[in-house]
Parts: structure tokens; sequence; C-alpha cells
């Protein structure tokens, strides 16, 4: 599994595990556009994260998902763990 | 206060008619939906006939944001709530959002969605349990989403009294548009069509086990021996007589009256019925058609027939039992009846039950086989719930 974490793994999650948004959507420039604002709330992240955290085989901090508000602050946060040697 | 509340607008998905108005047809025309299940393999269960709903394609109706996140009672529900607000011709974003509720009842809750998830549980972990299982699996989540959906804010809740749900929902409505307001989706769908459905519904002893889908549910019939288990119900828009009035909308009737009452020592049912007439102020002689609670069960038809005989007199109204083409939808049943006695206010026309040969002890008119044409001003809707649940309720156009 190669182990990068992108806007359109990202994206592709979202749609797999929360359907398409209702809001401004996922086209387009979307890296510092607010979740909300796409159309997905907490609990969409929340499975998000789980999906990554199932694919990757990472484990994400619960206040990384509550505080990353964006998608670019979720790759990053993604990518944070992807860089730390597994145990 | 006792301000009349009226009912605009019906949302129908029966196992034998997707909209209201395909479901009347079908009722009229005395189709069944009754027939082996297909959702899942039933053969090692006993009873192994359902009334299912067939070709419902909720990706046709609703956005995918909402699929992975809904059961498929919760789609139903959603797709009746749109089909009840466009035929009331009610625009919820045209409305403030605190004047419009939701009430709804719910037998179990996403059942499908759950036994997928618990699977995902003890079969893979439980990083592998959707997030939306906080939610989906719950009584009041169809309540939720077509609050979400539709914006509406004002007083919402769920009812739990097994298959008297679908009409105490109804009166949940009716006290918060008395209460002030304007409009609420009421009503209930059921679907718990799913293996693990299946075995909790055995527990009640009640279903058919019958191989003829027009064997298995006979109620007031000498061979009644259960029912058949289906899935569906409907949603209405009740709105108050003046909000209706103000926007020119098209009124199917009233909800006038209503009891419920709780078995003890003696049967309930009766009570239910007395009070329910008290509170629409109508006489057993104004009531011209009965929707049967049609339990199918021996003992529980006797007492039905009885409180009939008790208070209307032998023979002394017409009994109807549609759902024998649908099969009990649990706490969609009642909803259902009360959708379907509205249509029948409105055609002047009896529905059929179907598949049964009435019992000559009971003392019961029933309307068997073909649909009757009669005056109908005045209908009374009876339902009850496992462990002890009555409920009746009076409409009239």
């Amino acid at each position: 599994m190669s182990q990068t974490f992108t806007l359109d793994d990202l994206k592709r999650i979202l749609l797999e595990g929360s359907g398409a948004p209702e809001g401004t959507g996922l086209s387009g420039d979307v890296l510092d556009t607010e979740f909300s604002d796409i159309g997905y709330d907490s609990l969409a992240l929340l499975e998000t994260a789980g999906r990554v955290e199932r694919e990757y085989g990472i484990e994400l901090d619960e206040a990384v998902v509550g505080d990353a508000s964006t998608p670019r602050a979720f790759l990053a946060a993604v990518s944070a763990h992807l860089m730390t040697p597994a145990a | 206060m006792t301000a009349s509340v009226v009912v605009t607008g019906l949302g129908v998905t029966a196992p034998n008619g997707l909209g209201a108005r395909d479901y009347w047809n079908a009722t009229l025309a005395g189709k069944s939906a009754i027939g082996p299940l297909t959702h899942f393999d039933a053969s090692p269960y006993p009873a192994k006939l359902a009334g299912e709903i067939t070709g419902f394609t909720a990706e046709d109706h609703l956005p995918s944001r909402l699929m992975p996140q809904t059961d498929r009672v919760t789609r139903l529900s959603l797709v009746a709530a749109d089909w009840a607000l466009a035929d009331a011709q009610v625009r919820p974003a045209e409305l403030p959002e605190f004047d419009m509720g939701v009430s709804t009842a719910s037998s179990a809750g996403g059942f499908e969605f759950s036994q997928r998830e618990l699977k995902n549980l003890w079969s893979k972990g439980g990083q592998y349990v959707s997030a939306y299982q906080s939610f989906a699996w719950f009584y009041a989540v169809n309540t939720g989403q077509i609050s979400i959906r539709n914006g509406m804010k004002g007083p919402s809740g769920v009812v739990v009294t097994d298959q008297s749900g679908g009409l105490d929902a109804v009166a949940q409505a009716r006290r918060q548009i008395r209460k002030g307001t304007r409009l609420v989706v009421a009503g209930a769908v059921d679907a718990l069509l799913c293996s693990w459905g299946w075995v909790g519904l055995h527990t009640s002893g009640r279903l058919s086990t019958a191989a003829e889908p027009t064997h298995a549910y006979l109620p007031f019939d000498d061979r009644a021996d259960g029912h058949v288990a289906g899935e569906g119900g409907a949603l209405l828009i009740t709105e108050s007589a003046e909000s209706a009035r103000a926007r020119g909308a098209k009124v199917y009737g009233e909800i006038a009256g209503y009891a419920a009452t709780f078995d003890g020592r003696e049967p309930g049912l009766r009570k239910a019925v007395e009070l329910a007439l008290a509170d629409a102020r109508v006489l057993p002689s104004e009531v011209d058609v009965v929707f049967a609670d049609a339990a199918a069960d021996p003992e529980l038809d006797r007492i039905e027939a009885e409180t009939l005989v008790a208070v209307f007199g032998p023979r002394g109204v017409p009994v109807t039992a549609p759902k024998t083409m649908t099969g009990r939808l649990y706490a969609g049943g009642a909803a259902l009846d009360l959708a379907t006695a509205f249509l029948a206010l409105e055609d002047g026309v009896i529905p059929p039950t179907v598949h049964i040969e009435a019992a000559e002890r009971f003392g019961l008119d029933l309307v068997v086989s073909q649909p009757r044409p009669a005056a109908l001003r005045t209908a009374l809707v009876l339902a009850r719930g496992h462990g002890g649940f009555n409920s009746a309720m009076v409409v009239r156009s």
C-alpha cells in the first residue's frame, strides 16, 4: 500500500463513506474550504477518519479529527501519522 | 383548547403500492402483495411469507449524502414524507421552521442497518462499524431525518407503542397542533424484513407459518392462525384547520377523536373505542365504517368482534381490513389504515378484506372480496400493540 495520502484519496474516502455532499461540493479547489461548507458534518469526518485508519493501518487521535476543519488540515494530520515509522 | 386538526396530504409506501394513488388503486382492486420473502433467505425460519415493497429505489428519490447514513426504513419514511408534503402542496422552505414538527412511531428503528454493523463489529472489529450506526438504528431516526431534510424545528418526537403507534403518533401531532404548532408530519413506517428482524418478529408467536399467500393472514376467519409481517406505512400532513384554510389547501378530513387504553383485568379495546367516539362527539350510529385491527389471532379477533358488536350492535357497521393485502406493517399499519380511511371517505367506497371467509359467529358485517360503495362521512380506525396497547381514532370528512 502506498503510504501517501492525497486530496484525491480524501475525496474518494469521503464519497465512499458519506456520499456526495450537497454543499459547495468537492469539485475545484477545496483544500482550504471548511468541511461544513463543502457539505460534510462532524459525523462524516468521524466516518472518514475511521476509514482512513482502516485503510492505512494508522490510529488518528480523536482531537485531530475534531480540529481538522479543512481538507488541508485533515491531510496534514494523516500525513504526520504516515511519517511515523510503524512499531 | 380543541381547535380542529385536519389532514391535507398523504404519503404512502405500501407493499401493494408506492404513492397514495397507486396504493389506493391496488387496494380497491384487491391486489395482495403477500408472497414468499425475497429480501433474504427465509427458508430456515418457520414463517416464510411477507408483504414486501418491491420496486423502491431510494437513490431515485434521495440525495447520495443520505445513502450511507440511512436504513431502509428511514429511506421509505423520507420518501413518504416528501410525497405527503407534495400532496399537501406544502413547501417547507416557505414556512417558519419552528411552525413545523414531525411525529412518527416506530417498532424497531433501523434493523437491517444495525444487523450489518453488528456483524461488522463481531466479525471484523469496532473500527469497521459505521459512524452512522450511532443514530441509524434508533427509533427516533425517521423523525430526525425528516426534520433535518425539511428544516422542521417545531415539536418533534417518536412514539414506541408497537402496532398502536401509527395512531398514537398522529394523536401526538394533534396535541402539538392544538398547542400552537401549525403543521406536523405524522404517521409511521416500519421495515423489519431482514434476518435479524425476522427472528425478533417470531418471538411474538403470532406469525403465520402457512405456505400459501392466500391462506396466511385470515382475520375473523375460523382458519385464523397468525399474521403475515409486511413493511411500509404512511405519513400524513396534519395541520390546524385554520392553517389549511388560510392557504386554500385541499382537506381530506379531520382527526375528530382519539383515545388510547391499556389492557388490565379486562381488554381495553372497548374503552378506547367509546372514549374516542366521545372525544369526537360521535354516536356509534354515525360511524360509517371501521378499519379493524384484525389480528388474525382467534382470541384477539374474538375480543375485537365482541367490542364492535357491543358498541355498534350485531352487524351494525361495515368492518374491513385492507391490511390483509399488505400484511401487518407494525407501527406503519395503523398509519396506513388512517390514510386508507381518508381515501375511502374521499371516494365513497370501502376497500375489501381479501382471502377470508368471515366466521358467522363473530356477528360482523365484514366487507370481503369486493369494494363496497357507501356514503361515508365518519370512519373509526383501530390498532392494538403487543403487550396491551389499544388505540382508536375517529376521522371525519
